[in-house]
């Protein structure tokens, strides 16, 4: 394979998991806190949808970006409500959300733009465009570092920066600072935190809304910086493939990321991979490809490649007193 | 804080009244769209049960819808949530595919049938038994791992098809048509006795069959040693243990009996509808299976109404989009997350407020009783 080859699939790897990995690292906060949320796909379908109708009505990405953020962490407070305030299932909260979300982005979408659930197609100033990293044209001919700077490392947009660097900024904020060690014990033990006098409601309240929030710029991603409109059900199952690498990655920020990438990277090659017959194996189907990383996930449940353990109070609503 | 509450208001008030939250709050997503909501729930009704094929297709919806609400409730009952019913039942295709093409063309429909539930029923089955294993024997999550099946049903079902199943020379993704032999007739003569036409709505004998697997549910769940054992298993897993239930064969016979009923879903549509195996044929009614056993309190006969519910918002929606272009299909999507939103993850929100009016009113019942005494 050609090194060009290499550098492009790499590209569209580093692109395909950015979605990938915001709505990871959102799951990660809430899910660490001790709130199970299946509801990832849901939320960032309504943040796509709120980005692609507001930049296009305002024509203004940034706009796109709020309004996404907002619908977003509205969604996650419904699901906080039910799940710490009422101690709802878990579970059947993010599957209701999932719906609504599925539900009101088409019917809204249609009944306001009447392009068969379509936002108009954005232009190029109410979008997110590339940007270009100083001295990318310059070095563009130095021999194997320059492609690399040039091609794969310059040249995202925004998103795909701010993804990557939420990386090590989660696993600071995770395993560095107080709010972190509290948000690690409230999905251990709530019970311990309550007992350190520490409010186990607001805690997790902060750690669903963040977790809102990371899926609303998961979503805008999506419409308005790597597509240019909102599309009908544009998610297609990303929440849940990033659900299953928040569980690949054991719950941990840097693992979080080679998960993303190792399933960005299946995306990619698997779009790579159609018609062609590779030596030894034959022709792989596509079909397999784009199911990998499920069947991975549900191998490495089994605890076949280690064990993925949750937080011990995820899923279990906190009762203060009985 | 917590008061015993009498039974209706357990089993009837509150869910009614999150029933009907979960429909107000879907009449004010209709005033959003522009459109007046009385109005829409009126065209919805009349869509659903205004004429013979309305109701045909009412009916035909709630079919499987009742398949898939049990699947989910067996599982529940044994405190596991099984959202792989979706692709149980897409999988249970197979089943059904299998039986309707290797007997079509030699048998009549009758002959062919019991083998298409044996096939839908297996197959559904064989689908839910890894999650039902690895949860069993590895503490895999259940609800996890089905998401995830479901994704993986999809895709083998798109090769399947495609690979297999297609006969050649097609484009589409789809298997042959079913002779007679491989088609379930419809109940026009049920409709015809009442003076009334099915109209072409796909209505069929699937209905009795799901009838007959809302009693074994209930016979198997509330009569036997084994629904005991999985009502246990689902109430207190430790106590289960300690009562000498073995909790992996527990765990596995409910999922492979909640896989089973979301496969015998496929026999609805393919056989007794398009007579044929298609892409993505279960369009949702695993997912509406949830919404349907929540809504239903995992009992048959809630069960069969909140099916009859959902099938009337199926097809009365359809009805609805096209009278009201500005109210698409979705909005069916919409209120079924609204109802698993109020009747499942908010289902005690009105808890605590009924409690406290019920325990004001004995107090002063109690009162006055007293008071009369003297």
């Amino acid at each position: 394979m050609e090194f060009a080859t290499v550098i492009q699939i790499l590209d569209s790897t580093v692109r395909l998991s950015t979605p990938l990995l915001l709505a990871a690292l959102a799951g990660l906060y809430s899910e660490r806190s001790g709130v199970f949320d299946i509801g990832l796909e849901g939320k960032m379908l309504a943040g796509a949808f709120a980005a692609g109708a507001a930049a296009s009505v305002w024509g203004s990405p940034w706009a796109g970006l709020v309004a996404a953020i907002g619908a977003s962490m509205a969604l996650a407070l419904v699901h906080a409500f039910a799940s710490i305030t009422v101690r709802g299932n878990q579970i059947v909260s993010g599957v209701a959300i999932n719906f609504v979300a599925a539900g009101l982005t088409a019917l809204l979408g249609q009944s306001w733009f009447g392009q068969g659930g379509r936002t108009p197609s954005l232009p190029t100033e109410a979008r997110f465009t590339p940007i270009e990293l100083p001295g990318a044209a310059a070095v563009k001919d130095v021999p194997f570092l320059g492609p690399i700077y040039e091609g794969l490392i310059s040249g995202h947009n925004l998103f795909v920066y701010f993804a990557f660097a939420m990386v090590p900024l989660t696993w600071w904020v995770v395993f560095r600072t107080r709010f972190g060690l509290r948000l690690r014990a409230v999905g251990e033990n709530p019970a311990a935190v309550d007992t350190a006098g520490i409010g186990v409601q607001s805690l997790r309240y902060r750690a669903v809304l963040i977790c809102g929030m990371l899926c609303g710029v998961a979503g805008a991603y999506l419409s308005t910086a790597f597509n240019a409109q909102f599309v009908q059900n544009m998610t297609a199952g990303k929440g849940f493939i990033a659900l299953a690498a928040l569980i690949f990655a054991k719950w941990k920020p840097l693992n979080v990321m080679w998960a993303c990438l190792l399933f960005g990277f299946l995306d990619a090659a698997g779009i790579r991979l159609q018609g062609v017959s590779l030596p030894a194996i034959g022709q792989v189907p596509v079909q397999l490809v784009q199911a990998l990383p499920y069947i991975l996930t549900v191998i490495l449940l089994a605890g076949f490649i280690g064990k993925a353990v949750p937080p011990r109070a995820g899923g279990v609503p906190y009762t203060k007193e009985r | 804080m917590k008061h015993e509450l009498p039974k209706w208001v357990d089993y009837g008030l509150i869910p009614l009244l999150n029933l009907i939250t979960a429909f107000l709050v879907a009449g004010l997503v209709v005033l959003l769209v522009g459109e007046n909501p009385v109005k829409a729930a009126y065209l919805l009704v009349r869509g659903a049960f205004g004429y013979g094929g309305g109701i045909g297709y009412t009916l035909f919806y709630a079919t499987n819808f009742i398949f898939t609400g049990l699947s989910v409730a067996v599982a529940i009952h044994c405190g596991l949530f099984n959202i792989g019913s979706e692709g149980q039942a897409y999988v249970g295709g197979i089943g059904v595919a299998a039986a309707c093409l290797a007997l079509d063309r030699y048998v009549p429909w009758y002959v062919t049938f019991p083998f298409a539930v044996l096939g839908a029923a297996a197959m559904g089955a064989a689908w839910a038994f890894i999650p039902a294993w690895l949860q069993a024997r590895r503490g895999s999550h259940v609800v996890i791992t089905t998401i995830m099946f479901n994704f993986i049903a999809s895709a083998l079902m798109i090769y399947l098809l495609v690979e297999v199943f297609k006969p050649a020379g097609s484009m589409a993704p789809e298997t042959r048509t079913f002779e007679a032999g491989g088609q379930i007739p419809k109940l026009d003569w049920l409709f015809n006795l009442f003076g009334s036409s099915l109209g072409g709505a796909p209505f069929n004998w699937s209905f009795f069959l799901a009838l007959a697997c809302c009693y074994l549910v209930w016979l198997l769940i509330w009569r036997t040693r084994l629904g005991y054992e999985i009502r246990t298993t689902g109430i207190n897993p430790t106590a289960a243990v300690y009562a000498g239930i073995p909790p992996v064969r527990t765990v596995v016979i409910a999922m492979l009996i909640s896989g089973a009923l979301a496969g015998m879903m496929a026999i609805n549509p393919v056989m007794g509808d398009q007579a044929r195996l298609q892409e993505s044929f279960p369009a949702g009614a695993g997912f509406v299976g949830i919404a349907v056993s929540l809504m239903g309190r995992n009992h048959p006969v809630g069960i069969i109404l909140a099916a009859i519910l959902f099938g009337m918002l199926w097809q009365g929606g359809a009805e609805l989009a096209f009278d009201m272009p500005k109210i698409s299909r979705d909005m069916i999507v919409v209120i079924q997350g609204l109802v698993i939103l109020f009747a499942g993850a908010l289902e005690h929100m009105y808890r605590p407020a009924l409690s406290r009016a019920f325990a004001r009113r004995q107090v002063l019942s109690a009162d006055q009783a007293a008071r009369e005494g003297v």
